[in-house]
């Protein structure tokens, strides 16, 4: 099955890169004429037929897409009471090449800042996944690349530290604020801001400014559209409720927003709740935040009664990001997606679960959107069919798992 | 108009305007409040007050960590304001308010503005707020009597200098480096041709900053024909050094020698 990942935009965002009043640009005068330079290279290649079949060729052959939706017959059966309950599918992005969704977009924007004339690669990451995809797309086309990450990240997430220094990118370590993804974007954003004029940023979520959320909800859109088709084969139909991971947000638009005009399916999202969303150790960003700007793009933001951005917690490092994407603000707003949050302790309940029931081992990420599963499934009729975006494996969170679980 | 007014009457008399720049409470409200008098009787023709801000993006490791250390101390908006108030009504020079947009979002533009006014802060610069989300802004300021000062940057292409120029208050701020806040060891000769191009377009007052950390950076600037010479981590530095009492000796001598570098 072959899907073209980039089909033409129809709604959201405007001309400003607003959905509704989110999104926007809110970045230095530095960088406005490289944001306007990407969003006309955007607008060109994603209609350009070599583009599209080399993006195309590099996601079958070297991704491994399209990703199985698998059948999770044990987790279902969990669920089921006398003899009924629901059907949950796994979208496998954990299966493609790096172990997660964000080789999608990294692949796609190295394609782009190669077609632009960019040497040099810069990102942020927080769980590493986006670096290491990131990485491994400017090892694939030979650009330089370096890869900011909060200390506190390195430490949690050191396989995927090692990875991206194997596949030959500089892993800048960044001490300011907590050392998690919030302070790893500002320093990228600073040295795009230095840099820009031979360095393209490949952003990981659908955050920051315009065009970085619609264009990276593009790139991630295939997640969906094979969704849509992989139901169609498996029975004839469509899914009843999708169910995703919600940090920056990208796994999660990806899935949803080939499904945003259906309106018998459920979109839920689940955010991070840390310690708890009533306590102060949390990253339930939608849930308890209000609106704000943060790198780049207004949307719902965690910030203290004078606008100073607070510092977030999860035990997931992906997740640990006090702002959200602007179109999530949006379809939060609208009504059309549900958010929800989970703790820390429920998701590794989560991440065992899988892990014993499937031999599946998640991301902790994608954990919190299982985890939700113990308070959706009583909700639901018999026979409901849930598709969980499985955004990534969790082979890079075992020792954080080990210190939670076997202590 | 008080920034435009004070910048063209030193043009007229042939001189050109120094600004210093400190993040209010490093290391406390107190020791800002000095310093905005010892920097009013030193020579600096307008201050620019930093409010610091969790996550400052267009600043490098001085103002970062100045932001960071008056974040630490318990420095709120509220405070920096009544310490401003306090001060305001004794100071010649021109009251300049450096902020992120998101404390003015969380406050309300409207009273943001209405409360900066209050306090006697002249001026406005948001580093993060582009001439395309800055149109309301602008115009409330124009209503509370604080003129919005919009940035320049070498990346800027012409028809957009053009642009900017038309919509910014007080002066237009040329950033002189493509890169964030902080001391660098000269200034690029494209700031020449930039303060040129940007001559061409406008008759507004021109103000240069970024990197700007000696008097003979000053003078190059001046020389090339800035209006004003902003100056900013080289004086918190300074003022951060030693005791509040050393730090005030020393942001003095040093705005006095950059002042007399631009005034030869």
């Amino acid at each position: 099955m072959t899907v073209t990942p980039i089909a033409p935009n129809t709604q959201q965002p405007d001309r400003l890169g607003r959905f509704g009043q989110f999104g926007g640009k809110y970045v230095p005068e530095t960088l406005m004429p490289a944001l306007t330079e990407l969003e006309a290279a955007f607008a060109r290649y994603r209609d350009d037929a070599d583009f599209q079949a080399e993006l195309d060729d590099l996601l079958r052959d070297y991704v491994g897409r399209s990703s199985p939706l698998y059948y999770a017959s044990r987790l279902s059966e969990s669920y089921q009471q006398n003899g009924k309950g629901p059907h949950i599918y796994l979208k496998r992005e954990d299966l493609n090449h790096t172990g997660a969704h964000k080789i999608n977009n990294a692949l796609a924007q190295a394609l782009l800042a190669k077609r632009m004339g960019k040497q040099r690669i810069i990102a942020e990451t927080g769980a590493g996944q986006h670096g290491v995809a990131t990485a491994t797309a400017c090892a694939r086309f030979g650009l330089e690349c370096v890869v900011y990450m909060g200390v506190q990240d390195m430490e949690r997430q050191a396989l995927n530290v090692i990875r991206m220094k194997l596949l030959g990118a500089t892993v800048a370590p960044v001490e300011a604020g907590t050392g998690t993804l919030k302070d790893a974007t500002s320093e990228a954003i600073r040295d795009w801001v230095t840099n820009v004029e031979t360095t393209h940023y490949i952003l990981g979520s659908v955050a920051g400014p315009h065009p970085y959320p619609m264009m990276v909800r593009e790139f991630h859109r295939v997640i969906g559209q094979e969704t849509r088709l992989q139901c169609e084969e498996k029975w004839g139909g469509l899914p009843d409720v999708l169910l995703a991971c919600v940090g920056g947000g990208s796994n999660a638009i990806g899935l949803f927003y080939d499904f945003l005009g259906d309106a018998s399916i459920r979109l839920i999202g689940v955010e991070a709740a840390g310690e708890g969303a009533d306590s102060h150790k949390h990253a339930a960003t939608l849930t308890r935040g209000r609106v704000g700007v943060l790198h780049g793009a207004m949307s719902y933001l965690l910030q203290d009664e004078d606008g100073q951005v607070q510092e977030a917690h999860s035990i997931s490092a992906g997740l640990d990001y006090p702002g959200v994407g602007p179109e999530h603000s949006y379809l939060k707003e609208t009504g059309r997606v549900e958010y929800y949050s989970v703790t820390d302790a429920q998701a590794l309940d989560a991440f065992q679960r899988l892990s014993e029931l499937e031999g599946i081992i998640p991301a902790l990420e994608t954990a919190h959107a299982i985890a939700y599963l113990d308070t959706l499934c009583p909700q639901l009729e018999d026979g409901t069919r849930i598709v969980i975006n499985c955004s990534g494996r969790g082979d890079k969170d075992v020792a954080t798992a080990a210190k939670a679980l076997f202590k | 108009m008080k920034i435009r007014d004070c910048l063209e009457a030193l043009r007229r008399g042939g001189d050109r305007a120094l600004i210093p720049f400190i993040t209010a409470g490093d290391p406390d409200l107190e020791t800002t409040a000095r310093a905005l008098r010892v920097l009013d009787g030193a020579g600096a023709d307008i201050i620019e007050l930093g409010v610091p801000y969790s996550d400052p993006l267009a600043d490098g490791p001085t103002i970062q960590a100045a932001a960071t250390r008056a974040l630490q101390r318990g420095t709120r908006l509220d405070g920096v304001l009544e310490m401003l108030s306090g001060v305001s009504p004794d100071l010649q020079a021109p009251i300049i308010l450096f902020t992120y947009y998101n404390p003015i979002l969380n406050r309300g533009i409207d009273k943001f503005l209405s409360q900066i006014a209050a306090a006697g802060a002249s001026g406005l610069v948001v580093p993060d707020l582009p001439l395309e989300e800055a149109e309301e802004v602008v115009t409330l300021g124009q209503k509370h009597g604080i003129e919005v000062i919009l940035l320049v940057a070498p990346t800027t292409p012409d028809d957009r200098i053009a642009a900017i120029a038309e919509k910014s208050q007080g002066f237009i701020y040329l950033v002189s480096v493509t890169g964030v806040t902080g001391a660098r060891s000269g200034i690029d000769s494209r700031v020449k041709d930039l303060l040129d191009k940007m001559r061409s377009l406008t008759d507004k007052p021109i103000g240069v900053g970024f990197g700007i950390s000696q008097p003979e950076h000053a003078r190059q600037v001046a020389n090339w024909g800035a209006d004003a010479v902003i100056s900013g981590s080289a004086f918190v530095k300074r003022l951060s050094e030693g005791t509040p009492e050393e730090g005030l000796r020393s942001i003095e001598a040093f705005c006095r020698s950059l002042k007399g570098a631009i005034s030869d």
